[in-house]
């Protein structure tokens, strides 16, 4: 297929593509040079200016960024597994069942997706503090699931459908118990679709910041987009910029990995609940 | 009986009609959880929040709270404050939608067409998908803040340029953050709606002597108006509700950038005045529910495309 292309062709489609990654790249690899400069360097407007890891050992050194990065990976992993399983079960009746209300079902769904966070904020805030979930896991892990059980919902059922449910029948007419059915065929086709889903939901628990920040107070529950925020805050005449910018760092990079890894998947699950026709 | 139904059914032996509702008992029991939960962590706090929205209630005299009807509303849409954050975050979702449409549509054209590399294209464009709001927030406007940025050792950019120092340049950079870090999802589903258009159509263009520019616009837009909706429905409310750029692009929504979402988060949480705040919530939910109205009446967007196999 390449032969076909001229040279020029190839020439303008190198540039299109350096200019989609220099597009993707700039603002991480600025943030990145921040978070490797001396604080005198920080000003010198200059994209490599050495390597210090000073503001690493700083953030790591930080009990309230440690303390951060924990309750970031234990509420995004909790609330990621909760809705996988509230979600699991209901994609597979959505693709699988015969039932009315698919349809209501999935447009609920949608909406409850795109609601706007900003609108239970409130009622939460005087809601926890009353029964004790102000600045706590389930605090947080609670109101997750207004934008997790969705999105997990859209993709889970996205890449059921897609799965040869035919085989689960083959294999107990081979002699197989239904579970053994379930165990060897549906498990292993469905694994890498319910993995994807995961990511997905986890980078987006990962992600929040409104929940966060109007829920928690302290140590005991602030995740680590909120405690940037209040990093900053704190001193506002002398920000601590090559700090903040190592924590990011720090919390971007584990998400650049995974979305590299599985990139082809992320995008299959992206898509494939959105425009099937 | 149930039982027996049910054996029967898993043998495929049971008549249509006893099998069907079983199965669509199976199929409610395994969605009940999600679906109550939904409710729950949704409806619940909306429906306080509208309780709330009718009381005078400030936190900071929690023993004045009172029933005034809808007192809080009248206030609400009645100060300049609301109409002005309606416009700044109108004013930002018009311009970064727009601009992520084209910008996206690019994006996907490159990729849909690419000769090569499109496996680095799309990690690359990946990135912004994957990285934390706040960080990205952090990173620009790090660039742009003459103490930290490198955006003034440009060329052909002023040496003391300081755009978050004035209304129109910090909407500028919080606009530029949101395209940043959105357009790659619209991207996404645009390269999907790509896809649909039947190559055979761009032959026949090609044969009937229609130039690329015409085959874009006569046949690839027209095809993909459903994805092109709904790509645009989703990011539209996802804009209207735009928090984490502007708290931290511009602390508090200072300088003439207060959205509608960081104004209720002053009034709720700062000002800890939970009456006004959520009759704000209140309205900001039935502004969503309006565009996604405007969209699926007006210009009929079909979210049974989204639905798939389901209808």
């Amino acid at each position: 297929m390449g032969s076909q292309h001229s040279a020029r062709e190839r020439v303008m489609w190198l540039i299109g593509i350096l200019v989609v990654i220099f597009y993707a790249l700039i603002p991480v690899v600025w943030i990145t040079s921040l978070s490797l400069k001396k604080p005198d360097e920080v000003g010198d407007r200059k994209f490599f200016s050495g390597f210090s890891f000073d503001n690493y050992d700083v953030i790591f050194s930080d009990d309230t960024f440690i303390a951060a990065l924990i309750n970031s990976l234990g509420i995004a992993a909790i609330a990621t597994l909760i809705s996988i399983v509230l979600a699991a079960m209901a994609a597979y009746a959505l693709s699988r069942l015969e039932f009315a209300g698919k349809a209501v079902i999935l447009s609920g769904a949608l909406a409850v997706a795109m609601f706007p966070p900003i609108s239970i904020v409130g009622s939460l805030f005087d809601i926890w503090r009353a029964i004790g979930l102000y600045d706590t896991w389930p605090g947080l892990i609670i109101p997750y699931m207004t934008f997790t059980l969705p999105l997990a919902i859209y993709t889970l059922s996205a890449f059921f459908r897609e799965i040869p449910w035919e085989l689960e029948q083959a294999a107990q007419v081979d002699g197989a118990t239904p579970f053994q059915a379930f165990r060897k065929i549906i498990v292993p086709l469905a694994a890498p679709g319910v993995f994807t889903a995961s990511i997905l939901v986890f980078i987006f628990a990962w992600n929040d910041f409104i929940f966060a920040n109007t829920l928690t107070s302290t140590d005991a529950a602030r995740t680590v987009p909120a405690a940037l925020a209040f990093f900053t805050g704190a001193s506002q005449f002398e920000q601590p910029i090559g700090a903040v910018a190592a924590a990011a760092v720090v919390v971007t990079v584990p998400i650049i990995i995974m979305v590299l890894i599985f990139q082809r998947r992320i995008v299959a699950g992206l898509t494939a609940g959105a425009v099937k026709g | 009986m149930e039982a027996a139904t049910a054996t029967q059914d898993t043998r495929r032996t049971g008549k249509k009609s006893d099998r069907a509702r079983s199965e669509r008992r199976l199929a409610y029991m395994l969605c009940a959880p999600a679906v109550i939960a939904m409710l729950i962590v949704t409806g619940y706090p909306i429906g306080y929040a509208f309780y709330l929205s009718l009381q005078k209630f400030d936190l900071r005299f929690p023993d004045d709270k009172e029933f005034v009807g809808f007192q809080n509303y009248a206030d609400v849409l009645t100060s300049s404050t609301w109409w002005s954050d309606v416009a700044v975050t109108s004013i930002i979702t018009l311009i970064s939608v727009s601009i992520e449409l084209v910008l996206g549509m690019a994006i996907a054209l490159v990729m849909h067409r690419a000769i090569f590399g499109r496996g680095p294209v799309r990690a690359a464009i990946l990135v912004p998908y994957g990285i934390v709001t706040v960080v990205a927030a952090f990173a620009w406007r790090y660039a742009f803040d003459p103490a930290s940025g490198f955006v003034q050792g440009l060329p052909l950019i002023s040496d003391t340029a300081a755009p978050l120092t004035n209304q129109a340049g910090s909407l500028l950079v919080i606009i530029l953050a949101e395209v940043w870090k959105t357009t790659p999802f619209m991207a996404l589903l645009l390269l999907a709606g790509l896809a649909l258009v039947p190559d055979e159509m761009h032959e026949a263009g090609k044969v009937d002597g229609a130039s690329a520019w015409q085959r874009f616009t006569k046949i690839t837009l027209p095809l993909m108006r459903p994805a092109i909706l709904v790509a645009l429905l989703f990011r539209t409310l996802d804009a209207f509700r735009i928090f984490d750029n502007v708290f931290i692009i511009q602390p508090g929504g200072a300088l003439g950038t207060e959205t509608v979402s960081i104004l209720g988060y002053n009034v709720l949480i700062n000002r800890v005045n939970l009456g006004l705040g959520s009759a704000i919530s209140i309205l900001i939910f039935l502004a969503v529910i309006l565009i996604a109205v405007f969209f699926v009446k007006v210009l009929g967007t079909s979210t049974a495309q989204q639905t798939g196999e389901a209808t």
